[in-house]
């Protein structure tokens, strides 16, 4: 009998430890790092398909290793976050993550699926030994106050830090100033919404060949937009529109939205408008002279222009025009609003302490000077540290825009000046479980009536309620629920709403199994105590 | 008492696993819903088209030809190769005897996209659409032609068509192109493991090549044969004539040149 109820407990045992969540022990910082003993650590890294990029990351392990020579770094390169994303949430489930992984902080919501699975970095930054611009560390890490201050607050997730900024960017407006002026319009240093549409529609009259006047051409698609989420979620914002609460209710579903996508829509049905799901990407439309305003993010600027020292159309489709980067366009150009994004770095636990402060170590070798000096120099992306802004270096980097089309390419330069320029101007959507869905949904609405709008379709009110209850349903948007918020009001924690009615079973039969397991043992020692 | 208590708790656990099994039914059963979700949406969109438009008839290949971009099509056509399955959609590479499809992200099923197999026929409903040069067709669903032929075509040899605007209108097409000298492999992420990018002379002209990994991935041996190519290499490559800002060739094969 007495082998039965192990067997029991044995399989309860087991049960229990078979959820599906990777769960580790809080980590505590050792008290020493261990130099005698030797790491090995992997960083995921992504790269915008740029060789430069590459090799700084390159440079930056090789740095690292050569002050620490008892950690290995491994570095795995990505092109794509979602890649990264996917990769990462398939390797939870064995616990094989990596010890670093660039990220975005939506996706740390999601890998925050089981407790301590990302290393909660508060306690670390503030070490006096090994914190940041620690007494314990072999080079020159920023003090905390050197991080630009919102860039840092985007990294928290319940009113503590699970992330580090590693690179900002945000989008731009590539203009094609030559053929602005050429169809009688002049450039404001801000553009509005009224402004694009309005001078997109000039641009398609043809004329007697049966040409876009503007550019000679068969093909012209005036406004093009890379990422369809952003847009969305930028018109809200600078209409005061509702997107979501802090702690995850979807409010996206609203009037203002309908009333965005139907203007949307109205302009992609004249044509003026396109997005990178229908159309490919805008640079490519832009140095082709095939389009006007090109928004894409500043991390991409080294494709855009006519001078763009990496072109993905041959040669010989190129036009020579006038590059001007803009804030994207806005609806109050008193009150400019543009969304922040760029790399975040996280750390996964993991059972040795001493591995995870060497991923600790790393990361913070990811902020010094020297790093992001270099890294943010091969696009527009921006620092985060205000040491680096205001470095010699850098300062000297941002004043030779324009002396070459490679290191000092002038859009590329333009771009990181256009985010140094708009920090304060810049803002985030809520982070929490689902987040990441949410943003999905955003640039879906739009996809899809601009799909529709080519394609001869009406889209009218009952048209988007239609399409909110198909977003809704496709990115399960109304299943979730039950996010808490974070004290602080700047982050917000994961949740997972209501437990599905089979896992309440599966619990409380485990309980009672655990129960009626203890019931026998107290039985029984009771039984013995009598005899 | 002892026996009472073990039965207790051992229908407890089967309890358990009971809701352990019920959990993955759930899944499934969300997982339909979403499929569903999806054809009735393309029901939704096909109503509202329905209310202007006749509904569409199956095409010839000369017909989707000359449809207009954005125009809905119909098409019947024979799966030549498909792109890894992900997240209930499939691209596939197709072909008749008159011309060739690429059916981007079509709506399919797990289970489906295993029937997808060279020489099946389908019936596919979608857009026209065109993305940096690459005639393709977009948001489509489809479904398996009973009881119909197979076919699968025999690669053309397309070698005396680089570098003419003859070229394109094989788009899509299964193709050999022969006696190509390597210019240059460059991996797309600096590394094995994602798309290789493939630069192929002919007669002193450069043409690019890609080997997709969604189509034939790392542990392909095409992927291991094409990583091994230097440059000065005479080979003979067979793929599909995609197109990307040109023609962009997805390589499946490659060989010494004979």
């Amino acid at each position: 009998m007495k082998k039965f109820v192990l067997c029991l407990l044995l399989i309860c045992i087991t049960l229990c430890s078979c959820h599906g969540r990777v769960e580790h022990a809080l980590f505590e910082i050792p008290e020493d790092f261990d130099e005698g003993k030797q790491y090995e650590i992997t960083f995921w890294a992504k790269n915008e398909n740029n060789e430069h990029q590459r090799a700084i990351y390159a440079d930056a392990v090789r740095g690292f290793e050569e002050l620490y020579p008892n950690i290995k770094v491994t570095l795995s390169s990505y092109t794509d976050y979602g890649m990264i994303r996917n990769d990462v949430l398939t390797n939870l489930a064995t616990n094989t993550t990596p010890n670093v992984c660039i990220t975005y902080p939506d996706h740390v919501a999601e890998y925050m699926q089981g407790e301590n699975v990302i290393v909660q970095l508060d306690s670390l930054m503030s070490d006096p030994r090994y914190g940041l611009s620690g007494s314990e560390l072999k080079f020159k890490s920023p003090a905390k106050d050197e991080i630009i201050p919102s860039f840092l607050d985007e990294c928290i997730i319940d009113g503590h830090y699970y992330a580090m900024p590693y690179m900002r960017s945000t989008e731009a407006c590539y203009v094609n100033k030559t053929y602005v002026e050429k169809l009688g319009f002049t450039l404001p240093k801000v553009l509005t919404w009224d402004f694009v549409w309005e001078v997109s529609n000039a641009a398609l009259e043809k004329g007697g060949d049966g040409k876009y006047k503007v550019n000679g051409k068969d093909v012209l698609i005036p406004f093009v937009y890379k990422s369809t989420d952003n847009m969305m979620i930028q018109m809200i914002r600078q209409r005061g529109g509702e997107y979501s609460t802090s702690n995850g209710d979807v409010l996206l579903f609203n009037d203002t939205t309908k009333e965005l996508l139907s203007t949307i829509y109205s302009n992609a049905r004249t044509g003026a408008f396109s997005t990178f799901e229908r159309s490919g990407y805008p640079a490519n439309l832009l140095n082709a002279g095939e389009c006007i305003f090109a928004v894409d993010s500043t991390a991409g600027a080294t494709w855009m222009g006519a001078y763009a020292p990496l072109i993905d159309i041959s040669e010989d489709k190129l036009v020579e025009f006038e590059t001007a980067v803009l804030p994207v366009p806005q609806f109050d150009a008193d009150n400019v609003q543009m969304i922040s994004q760029g790399p975040s770095v996280c750390i996964f636990n993991k059972d040795d302490a001493g591995e995870v402060l060497a991923s600790w170590l790393f990361v913070q070798y990811l902020l010094t000077n020297e790093v992001q000096i270099a890294y943010s120099s091969t696009e527009g992306y921006l620092p985060v540290t205000s040491a680096a802004h205001e470095s010699e270096e850098y300062r000297d980097y941002l004043a030779r825009a324009g002396e070459d089309n490679n290191t000092y390419y002038d859009v590329k330069i333009a771009a990181a000046k256009l985010l140094l320029a708009n920090t304060e101007n810049t803002f985030v959507t809520p982070v929490f479980s689902g987040s990441a869905s949410l943003r999905d949904a955003s640039g879906e609405m739009i996809n899809d009536v601009t799909k529709a709008a080519y394609r001869n379709k009406n889209v009218d009110s009952a048209y988007i309620d239609n399409l909110y209850d198909k977003v809704s349903s496709l990115y399960r948007l109304d299943q979730m629920q039950g996010v808490s918020i974070s004290e602080d009001g700047a982050g917000v924690k994961t949740g997972f709403g209501t437990l599905p009615t089979a896992s309440v079973v599966l619990i409380i039969s485990l309980a009672v199994a655990w129960l009626l397991i203890g019931a026998y043992f107290v039985t029984d020692m009771l039984k013995k105590q009598r005899k | 008492m002892k026996k009472i208590i073990a039965m207790l708790a051992a229908l407890t656990l089967v309890f358990a696993f009971a809701a352990c099994g019920d959990v993955a039914e759930t899944t499934v059963a969300e997982t339909t819903v979403a499929e569903t979700t999806v054809a009735e949406t393309t029901a939704a969109e096909t109503t509202v088209a329905e209310t202007t438009e006749a509904p569409v008839a199956v095409m010839s290949y000369a017909e989707y030809d000359a449809a207009e971009l954005d125009a809905e099509v119909v098409i019947e056509c024979y799966v030549q190769a498909t792109q890894s399955w992900w997240d209930n959609k499939i691209t596939v590479y197709a072909q008749d005897k008159d011309g060739a499809y690429f059916l981007y992200e079509m709506a399919c099923s797990e289970e489906d996209a295993a029937k997808l197999v060279p020489g099946t026929k389908i019936r596919v409903n979608g857009f026209k659409g065109a993305w940096a040069g690459e005639v393709e067709v977009m948001d489509a669903t489809f479904e398996f032609v009973e009881g119909a032929d197979t076919y699968v075509a025999e690669a053309m040899d397309a070698t005396a068509l680089l570098g003419t605007d003859e070229l394109i209108k094989h788009q899509n097409k299964y193709a050999s192109f022969k006696g190509m000298t390597v210019e240059a492999i460059e991996f797309k992420n600096g590394e094995p493991g994602d798309d290789i990018y493939v630069t192929l002379s002919k007669d002193g002209a450069s043409y690019s090549f890609c080997v997709e990994r969604y189509l034939t991935g790392p542990d392909t041996e095409v992927y291991a044969a094409v990583s091994a190519l230097k440059a000065g290499d005479v080979v003979d490559v067979t793929g599909f004539i995609y197109w990307y800002e040109g023609v962009n060739t997805h390589i499946t094969a490659v060989a010494a040149a004979q």
